[in-house]
């Protein structure tokens, strides 16, 4: 085995136009796929606060004004 | 299982068995199509009279590669078992291009020239670090490794 | 429910056990994915040596080939949950099948990407029409269309039941895929890693490879569950737990 080398490393033998951007690849794509149904989650229960706010505010309208 | 259940399964496994044989279809229309790659003893016989164009497969033969010196013109010859061709090409070649190297080339043929308008470089499934291969090269001496020959079929 | 399923799969499937479950899972599921990808990386970038033919260009085998396999494997599991959905409507397993889809073709696209990316170099085209690349290509819009057919109908219960109905269909395209390179003379060589025989490959470079492949089936289980969670939530948007968590996660 040859001894690591950051020069070799970075330039792979001369395929660092294929090899890194294969990698960046890899982790962009996956790092959306992972991230996104946190964002689509978050806005959900946001949206389902709001309502229930909604619900509960009409409640208290209607309380005080039945009989 | 009742009987709603029952009938659901059976059309499921139905609609699957129908898909099977679609794409049963398909294959033998793919089988059919990708007959066009022929061998350099093929062209010889004759077998690609009928298509203008088509691809040629084979080995590269050691030693035969011969670039210009004031363009991206290059010959070269594409052996198999049991036949050779002499095959020219302009562009730029993939870095496997090299002596016993399996191609694939797309072109037609010219005064029994094959005039390449593509050229890709096959490789096998093998993958082992340079220093065992001259190893193993070297253990080898003497008797003839023909490693590149067996590549092309499925094993 | 047919009465045949063991009681503990009963209580797991039901959507607040199964949102609980996932949740805990999904923290160590992601923690292993890392652990094993970043030694899969540093084995396969820097340990392992350049091959013999293609120096360091097959170093994009890390993942490409990972990719690959993760990408037939999801829609096997996909298929199988869509068929479990249809037969005995279990509600999990239709999330799982719908939620699988967009991992399954994140994984099919990375896989035709860097192998467009290992292509250009070594075989000299980004692209051709073998069997090997168009099958692949098939897989992802078979994905695409599950995804797309699910999303398409405005009940989404009806749209997850065509959706698995397409998804079971296209399972006859995983053999294809798997198979394409022994059954058509292709430019795509055949299949280095074999569990019939020994695998092609020095066992250098193939330790890397392995440990990229469990390191997928961990990444796999922590985005499914991050996505069945999402979705059990918006299911069930309407129940006593969705609210207590939406209470919770509401304070500040």
């Amino acid at each position: 085995m040859s001894p690591f080398s950051w020069d070799h490393f970075l330039t792979m033998g001369g395929y660092a136009a294929y090899v890194w951007p294969a990698f960046a690849v890899f982790f962009i794509v996956l790092a959306a796929d992972y991230l996104s149904p946190g964002l689509r989650r978050r806005r959900n229960l946001r949206e389902l606060r709001a309502r229930m706010a909604r619900q509960s505010a009409r409640q208290q309208q209607r309380t005080p004004a039945s009989p | 299982m009742n009987p709603t259940r029952k009938r659901r399964l059976t059309i499921v496994l139905l609609v699957a068995a129908a898909a099977v044989v679609a794409v049963g279809l398909i294959v033998f229309a793919l089988q059919q199509n990708m007959n066009y790659l022929f061998t350099p003893s093929q062209v010889q016989t004759g077998q690609a009279n009928s298509y203008k164009t088509f691809r040629l497969g084979g080995m590269v033969k050691a030693g035969s590669i011969q670039r210009s010196s004031d363009s991206l013109k290059v010959t070269f010859t594409v052996v198999d078992a049991a036949g050779s061709m002499p095959v020219e090409y302009t562009g730029i070649l993939p870095d496997l291009f090299r002596d016993n190297q399996s191609v694939i080339a797309t072109g037609h043929m010219d005064n029994a020239r094959f005039m390449a308008t593509e050229v890709l470089a096959k490789h096998d499934e093998t993958y082992m670090p340079k220093e065992l291969k001259d190893a193993m090269a070297k253990a080898h001496q003497g008797k003839q490794v023909d490693e590149t020959a067996g590549q092309d079929k499925p094993q | 429910m047919a009465n045949w399923i063991p009681l503990w799969v009963h209580k797991l499937s039901s959507p607040p056990n199964f949102y609980r479950f996932a949740g805990v899972l999904r923290p160590w599921a992601l923690g292993l994915a890392l652990l094993f990808g970043a030694i899969a990386l540093y084995g396969g970038l820097v340990l392992a040596p350049a091959d013999y033919q293609q120096g360091d260009a097959y170093r994009i085998i890390f993942i490409h080939v990972p990719c690959a396999w993760m990408s037939l494997f999801i829609y096997g599991l996909m298929a199988v949950a869509s068929f479990i959905s249809l037969v005995w409507r279990i509600k999990l397993a239709e999330v799982v099948a719908m939620e699988s889809a967009p991992i399954g073709a994140a994984f099919t696209f990375i896989t035709l990407v860097t192998g467009s990316l290992w292509g250009k170099p070594m075989w000299g085209t980004w692209w051709t029409w073998d069997a090997r690349l168009t099958s692949e290509l098939v897989l992802l819009f078979l994905y695409l269309g599950v995804i797309g057919l699910y999303h398409s109908f405005e009940d989404r219960r009806q749209g997850a039941r065509a959706a698995a109905f397409l998804a079971i269909i296209g399972i006859i395209n995983v053999p294809i895929v798997h198979f394409s390179v022994n059954w058509w003379n292709t430019l795509h060589q055949g299949s280095t890693v074999r569990i019939l025989g020994p695998s092609k490959m020095s066992s250098d470079m193939l330790w890397p490879l392995l440990t990229m492949m469990v390191a997928t089936k961990f990444y796999y289980i922590a985005s499914l569950f991050g996505r069945v969670r999402t979705d059990l939530l918006s299911m069930e948007s309407g129940k006593d737990w969705v609210r207590q968590i939406a209470d919770q996660e509401g304070r500040p």
